[in-house]
């Protein structure tokens, strides 16, 4: 399981949506030693994009200051319908993405 | 007195004459991290339920059975579960916690291979089994066979242990409420365990957080799932009695 993704469904034109996000991650700071005492690489979530019918509207640098399991949360003006896009990549190189339809009536 | 001398070179604060009123872990946190574990879309212990609940329905093992082969609708056939256990296991005679009664299904029913305790996989199933109970009062199994499990739980739990020689009663009774470093001492109630814990940076249970308590006492821990850690959670449980399961709970 990678992340819970919460985004309203069905809103009316105009409302200001809140999208929240909990993605399943390590965060691995790179200062941390294993159990065999040699340091565990360092592997963030370094940005994090949101795309609403296909163009950015939010995007976040991440550091390593940030805990494991990062919990996001920001808003967006719904004005037409169409895919919300989750999009991020860790420093392992894992690509991500969620996409959940929000439609406006 | 011996005690006294030893509580203070620790730095334990004032306790607060905390007796009567039980009070879950919960209580004694700030607003944020009550407000984590609220949000269902912001508490990361949804995440372990979320695969614990995609575990119930695969199937495993030379059995190639599911949980949901044998136990249905995890919402009817396990509401109220975790809050009952330890429980007495017929097969092996004797007391069992939830986490060994998932590990036994997952071995004898569906004939996989063992799960370590602290596994992912094991603390997700775990968590989303206590999830069916959440909100639920905690509610002892009433077999009379555990009463000595209890006692024995009991005693453990007044027996001072490692070099600062000190009981976990002489922290979760006496000085509940006070302050140990940055920590606010609880009552010790086990109301939410799997639970997410800042501290871990992820889920664990129980038997983990006796291992911390133990570790800080620095006294030699008995080990995840061990008869005393049974011991003590049949205890606990016992004690906490009537508190709501908190599914999953947060903490520092
Ligand atoms: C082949 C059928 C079967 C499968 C598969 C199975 N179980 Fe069970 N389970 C049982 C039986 C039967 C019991 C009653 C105790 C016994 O006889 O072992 C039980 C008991 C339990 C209990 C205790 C219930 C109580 O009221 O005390 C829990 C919790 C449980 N199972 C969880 C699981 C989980 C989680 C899985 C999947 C990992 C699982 N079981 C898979 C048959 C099964
Ligand atoms: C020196 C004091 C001290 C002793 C002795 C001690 N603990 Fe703790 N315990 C704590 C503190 C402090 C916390 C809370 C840590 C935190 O939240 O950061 C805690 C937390 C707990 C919790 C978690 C409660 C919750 O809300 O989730 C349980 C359960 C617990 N202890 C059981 C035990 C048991 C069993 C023993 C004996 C084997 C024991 N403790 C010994 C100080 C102690």
């Amino acid at each position: 399981m990678v992340a819970m993704v919460n985004i309203p469904e069905t809103v009316t034109a105009g409302t200001v949506v809140e999208v929240k996000i909990l993605i399943s991650h390590p965060m691995e700071t790179g200062f941390r030693t294993g159990p065999d005492g040699t340091l565990v690489p360092r592997n963030i979530i370094p940005e994090f994009r949101c795309l609403y019918g296909g163009e950015e509207v939010f995007r976040a640098e991440i550091f390593p200051a940030v805990a494991a399991n990062p919990f996001l949360s920001f808003f967006l003006r719904a004005e037409q319908t169409a895919e919300v896009e989750l999009l991020w990549t860790d420093e392992a190189g894992q690509e991500h993405s969620e996409a959940r339809l929000l439609t406006v009536q | 007195m011996i005690r006294c001398v030893t509580v203070l070179a620790i730095g334990l604060g004032t306790p607060a004459a905390a007796a009567g009123d039980r009070q879950s872990g919960y209580e004694i946190m700030g607003p944020e991290l009550r407000a984590m574990q609220d949000d269902e879309a912001a508490n990361p212990g949804m995440l372990w339920v979320t695969e614990g609940a995609a575990l119930w329905v695969a199937p495993e093992g030379a059995a190639n059975r599911s949980c949901a082969s044998c136990h249905g609708d995890a919402a009817q056939s396990m509401a109220g579960v975790a809050a009952r256990y330890p429980a007495w296991n017929e097969a092996g005679q004797g007391p069992i916690d939830l986490t060994g009664r998932i590990g036994l299904c997952r071995t004898r029913h569906q004939g996989a291979a063992a799960l370590a305790r602290d596994s992912r996989a094991l603390v997700a199933l775990a968590a989303f089994v206590t999830r069916q109970s959440d909100g639920l009062p905690i509610a002892p199994d009433p077999d009379p066979r555990l009463a000595a499990t209890r006692e024995k739980g009991k005693a453990l739990f007044e027996t001072r242990m490692g070099q600062l020689n000190l009981a976990c009663a002489d922290c979760h009774d006496d000085a509940a409420g006070g302050q140990l470093a940055a920590a606010t001492i609880p009552q010790g109630h086990p109301t939410g365990y799997p639970q997410y814990r800042l501290q871990w940076e992820g889920m664990g249970g129980l038997h983990r957080r006796f291992e911390n308590c133990m570790s800080g006492v620095r006294a030699e821990p008995f080990g995840a799932g061990s008869p005393e850690y049974i011991a003590l959670e049949a205890f606990l449980m016992s004690r906490a009695a009537g508190l709501p399961v908190e599914a999953p709970a947060v903490r520092p």
